[in-house]
């Protein structure tokens, strides 16, 4: 073999150059991409849970109660011998509302949208009602609030199992 | 007395209108904006009233906010780039009347310069002025910065940055989706469409407002009206729970607006036909469609035969339709704030099932 037949590659050995490239890229990607799902779970989550132990009915006087909005984002409606649990996140872009209890309502600070005790919007932009999450009593008789549940007024849901407990 | 007249009128119905009808005046007369009286005279009439208004304490208390001082450089620097603008195209004008080439094309002005030295030194200039003058006012007025943020809850009111101040603002009148996405992206690809589709070769180089009338209102109108207005709007007289407050009044967390909003739907089945929501969603939204599509299509040959003949002719049809469909979804702000406004409509089409608001 001349010196000039070194220097190129015959067919044979490009392709195997080729495969131990695409290999180890492969690799690297499959790496980089499993970091990347690591990184999705995290150890610790600095975040509420998504359901949480509310006490019993008998704690909450009628009309809006505040008490597990800043830790959970839930206001605890009673009215009419039901009582609910609320989304605090604004349905026109996802603020949070203000509770003002003098002028009976919730209004939200970033566009104005206004909403009834009841969630019912009436006010500014907000396009549907605040958001129910699921309700329920745990076998102690305690109430249990999961987020991960929704229930949309206009979907007609807020009538269904687990939207709402008798008091 | 005049400080309660100037609160009643800077709400939006009013102070709107009035700077709407102040613009298509200026439009119209440009024989008396465009000179330099007039502009002597802007300036003193603005510096006299801005005098007075900054010696009320509360009007003093909002506009001395951190974040709200850039707003007034912004005004100042609008004000006058727009009226040296307007000033520039009507000296122009009187010589095009006159039978002479506009003052960019007069011999002493075509004469050429090198780039380098005469530009690049007055780049370099105003570069370090703006340099000087950055660091100046970080050193004078600090960063506005808050408490760490909480999922929970939000300040009230929970104000933009100063520049999305007019997308917060469209907000209180749109869905999100519209004047999120949808309405901010027809603004940006319909800026970048410009040049395409004004295919006028006259200004090119020069300073002029009667040959290109059309082109220079709608833009103006949407930059000062839709824009930098309701930028005014979303700083000043936006107090707690957005509500609305003249510059004068104090910003009374208690402050009750009697609103309350009702879709197209509700007003025509409800209200006029004195019968209950139908149940199927396309029935309950079906004259707010209707108007929708009168609005973009039905319209358009109306507007042609009316205003649009020679410029359809001039700029051929998918520009022309293209123009059409920028000038209709930009107009449909004011339109939808009026609705608002006099009527206390939320949405013409409202299917909230579909996240769809119109």
């Amino acid at each position: 073999m001349s010196d000039e037949a070194k220097t190129s590659l015959n067919r044979r050995e490009f392709f195997s150059f080729l495969s131990v490239g695409w290999i180890t890229f492969g690799a690297a990607t499959a790496g980089m991409a499993s970091l990347i799902f690591r990184f999705l779970y995290p150890n610790v989550v600095f975040e509420p849970a998504m359901d949480f132990v509310a006490g019993f009915s008998a704690d909450y006087p009628d009309g809006v109660d505040e008490r597990w909005k800043n830790g959970f984002g839930v206001w605890i409606y009673k009215k009419d011998g039901r009582l609910v649990a609320m989304s605090n996140i604004c349905t026109h872009l996802g603020c949070i509302p203000t509770w003002l209890p003098a002028e009976s309502k919730f209004k939200c600070p970033c566009h104005g949208s206004g909403y009834y005790p009841s969630g019912i919007n009436f006010e500014g932009p907000a396009p549907r009602p605040l958001e129910r999450f699921k309700i329920y009593r745990n076998p102690e008789g305690k109430i249990i609030v999961d987020k991960t549940k929704v229930f949309r007024y206009e979907k007609g849901e807020w009538n269904n199992d687990g939207a709402f407990i008798e008091v | 007395m005049i400080k309660e007249a100037i609160n009643f009128l800077a709400a939006p119905v009013y102070s709107f209108s009035i700077f709407c009808g102040l613009f298509f005046l200026a439009m119209k007369r440009m024989d008396i904006v465009g000179t330099k009286k007039f502009g002597i005279g802007l300036l003193v009439f603005t510096l006299v009233t801005f005098a007075w208004m900054v010696a009320d304490p509360i009007f003093f208390s909002i506009i001395s906010l951190p974040d709200n001082i850039p707003i007034i450089i912004l005004n100042a620097l609008v004000i006058w780039s727009t009226w040296f603008a307007l000033y520039k195209g009507h000296q122009n004008d009187l010589r095009i009347e006159a039978g002479e080439s506009p003052l960019e094309g007069s011999p002493e002005n075509r004469e050429k310069v090198w780039a380098w030295p005469n530009l690049v030194y007055t780049e370099l200039f105003a570069g370090i002025v703006c340099t000087v003058f950055l660091v100046v006012w970080a050193i004078f007025f600090k960063a506005p910065l808050e408490e760490p943020a909480n999922p929970t809850w939000a300040p009230n009111p929970a104000k933009a940055p100063w520049y999305f101040l007019g997308l917060q603002e469209m907000l209180v009148y749109f869905d999100p989706w519209m004047a999120g996405v949808v309405l901010p992206g027809i603004i940006i690809v319909g800026l970048i469409a410009i040049p395409f589709i004004d295919v006028n070769p006259k200004g090119n180089g020069y300073f002029t407002f009667r040959e290109r009338k059309f082109a220079i209102s709608a833009f103006v109108f949407g930059w000062l009206a839709l824009w930098v207005y309701l930028i005014q709007v979303g700083t000043f007289l936006r107090g707690p729970n957005w509500t609305f407050y003249g510059p004068f009044e104090v910003w009374d967390f208690h402050k009750v607006v009697a609103e309350n909003n009702i879709n197209l739907s509700e007003i025509v089945w409800i209200k006029f036909m004195n019968t209950s929501l139908p149940k199927n969603i396309f029935v309950r939204e079906f004259f707010g469609v209707v108007a929708v599509f009168i609005y973009l299509f039905a319209l358009v040959p109306l507007i042609t035969k009316k205003w649009g003949k020679t410029y359809l002719e001039k700029m051929g049809a998918i520009r022309y339709y293209l123009m059409i469909f920028l000038v209709l979804s930009m107009m449909s702000l004011p339109i939808k704030m009026y609705l608002r406004w006099f009527f206390n409509l939320k949405y013409l089409v409202a299917m909230p099932e579909f996240e769809l608001n119109l």
